[in-house]
């Protein structure tokens, strides 16, 4: 694997009056590895995701997105960058195709090569069957599969994916996550992951950072923090139980 | 402008097939209709016996039937077409947790707002212009005149000024569906402010000029009180949208509205005389008379455009 870092902060910070959402974050994602980004809720790890595509301006730091400043070139990050948002929504009136359609009419896809890859991204994430049915009738897994397919539309070098398994159930919570996996390993696309299903995220992360209250308090493979704080390896302690220790300590 | 063009696609076609849309249009079309008719049937009444009547075709947009003009009519419920087709365009994508997923796609942020107000520009475009395509159509079977090159510009200019004066609106109701979050509260306080804008504000102007130069009703009352009287209502009245644009269509489709309303009493011979010499204005005159009300009309859509872009892009956007 390379290591070249494809995202890297450096004292990245946001304050929204005058609470500290982002504190001095400093973290790398490494190309091609799947990056479980862990914290409770309200960590600031949505708007961490937010600063990395440009939509929200840090108050001090910066961050680089494949050499891109998303603060100056926020176009061509989020060329670059497939975002799924947390809780995504849909037009109800719209089937999948015509969700999809959209999508690569606001990323300037040649029509030429629209069908091709809208046929593609449904049959990847295995919506081939219901891409005529309204996505209002859709249900939460499906919708999820849908905007991972909207995500993998544009085709990108790097995905952010914001708590996609929230509200799945563990099958559908199971089958999205082998579904990541099987993107970053046969597409070598790079995912910045944020979950709570900590079980799934130590199955496909390479490497995990966890944020508690704005700061990143620890970040590294699951055995590095796993010794870290226990002094053995990861075969001993879950990600769970290494997740509670540093909240605990918090 | 990359993403426009996308957001425009899309947003006029569900604005084609939005229900609410479609009734809205069946409404306007219907009333449309009922007002030609009486129009056009008040007209072959009044007409019958008059020697040279000019602007005849005219008359089908500013004749009073038995209720009102079809001008008086768009002046009061055209704004709730812009109304209904912006009220939610920001917070409604909002509220369906597709606004993020939008403004991460690679168009640039103004995209949004400049499509969805360019769709409903173009919805407003073709609605005006149909309807007064069916009155003109209906008319002319009903009273058998067909228009000349002057009444076909001024139609025109009509149909210009109305569009601009209900994309106002629509402006208004897409900064209000930006201000506030929920899809209520930007329709309420789009319908409150056009109720205040349109009828208390005439309302208004008349107790502020009466107020201020107060006129004795009997007899007694100098002349420049009454003019004092009558400029503070007018300029008071200027506040409201909806006399800006009543004043600057009527003139455009009436051309023999007189500018100077019976300010001064007149005495029956004075007004037997004037009567005699009523001539229409030109059209170029009568675009002279209503030119500060056009670029009125046009500065506050802009300024409402403006407002709205700069909230926009500065607002921070999360769900």
């Amino acid at each position: 694997m390379e290591t070249q870092p494809i995202i890297q902060t450096t004292g990245l910070t946001k304050l929204y009056d005058r609470q500290t959402a982002v504190d001095h974050l400093d973290f790398q994602v490494v190309e091609g590895e799947i990056f479980g980004f862990l914290g409770p809720n309200g960590a600031g790890k949505t708007t961490t995701l937010l600063m990395l595509l440009g939509l929200s301006r840090p108050t001090e730091g910066g961050a680089l997105v494949c050499g891109l400043d998303p603060e100056r070139r926020a176009m061509e990050v989020k060329r670059i960058v497939g975002y799924l948002p947390e809780n995504v929504g849909f037009y109800g009136d719209m089937d999948a195709i015509q969700s999809l359609r959209y999508i690569a009419d606001l990323n300037a896809i040649p029509r030429s090569e629209e069908d091709d890859r809208i046929h593609e991204a449904v049959k990847l994430v295995g919506l081939s069957e219901d891409d005529h049915k309204k996505v209002s009738a859709f249900s939460r897994g499906m919708k999820q599969r849908l905007g991972i397919a909207e995500v993998l539309l544009k085709n990108p070098k790097v995905m952010f994916l914001d708590e996609p398994t929230l509200g799945l159930d563990p099958d559908g919570a199971v089958r999205l996550i082998e579904l990541i996996q099987s993107l970053n390993r046969e597409k070598r696309m790079t995912v910045l992951l944020s979950s709570h299903h900590l079980q799934q995220v130590q199955k496909i992360s390479h490497r995990v950072g966890i944020m508690i209250k704005g700061k990143m308090v620890a970040q590294g493979s699951i055995d590095d923090l796993a010794r870290e704080k226990f002094g053995v390896g990861e075969e001993k302690f879950t990600l769970e139980e290494i997740y509670m220790k540093y909240f605990q300590e918090v | 402008m990359s993403g426009v063009g996308a957001v425009y696609r899309k947003e006029l076609s569900d604005n084609f097939s939005s229900f609410r849309f479609v009734m809205l249009f069946a409404l306007i079309a219907m009333v449309s209709f009922i007002i030609s008719y009486m129009a056009g049937v008040s007209l072959k009444e009044n007409l019958e016996g008059v020697a040279k009547p000019k602007f005849v075709f005219l008359m089908l947009f500013n004749t009073k039937g038995a209720l009102f003009s079809l001008v008086d009519f768009v002046a009061v419920f055209g704004p709730l077409i812009g109304l209904v087709l912006g009220f939610d365009a920001i917070n409604g994508e909002r509220a369906h947790g597709t606004l993020v997923k939008l403004v991460s796609q690679p168009i640039y942020r103004d995209a949004v707002i400049n499509g969805k107000f360019l769709a409903g520009a173009t919805t407003i475009t073709i609605l005006v212009v149909s309807i007064v395509l069916v009155i003109s159509g209906f008319g002319l079977t009903l009273i058998g005149v067909v228009p000349g090159v002057e009444e076909i510009l001024r139609l025109a200019i009509y149909v210009g000024i109305s569009i601009f004066y209900i994309s106002f609106w629509l402006g208004l109701s897409i900064l209000f569906s930006i201000v506030f979050r929920s899809v209520a509260t930007s329709f309420l306080a789009s319908v409150a402010l056009w109720i205040f804008l349109s009828f208390f504000v005439s309302l208004g102007a008349s107790v502020l000029a009466n107020s201020i130069a107060p006129v004795e009703k009997k007899e007694g009352a100098e002349p420049e009180t009454i003019v004092t009287n009558s400029e503070i209502k007018e300029e008071a009245s200027l506040l409201s949208p909806m006399f800006i644009y009543s004043s600057a269509t009527a003139t455009i489709v009436d051309p023999m509205r007189k500018t100077t309303r019976s300010l001064v009493l007149m005495g029956p011979m004075e007004q037997l005389s004037s009567s005699r010499f009523q001539n229409p204005l030109s059209l170029g005159q009568s675009l002279v008379v209503v030119y500060p009300q056009l670029v009125a009309l046009i500065a506050i859509s802009l300024i409402c455009f403006a407002v709205s872009y700069w909230i926009f892009m500065m607002q921070e956007i999360r769900t």
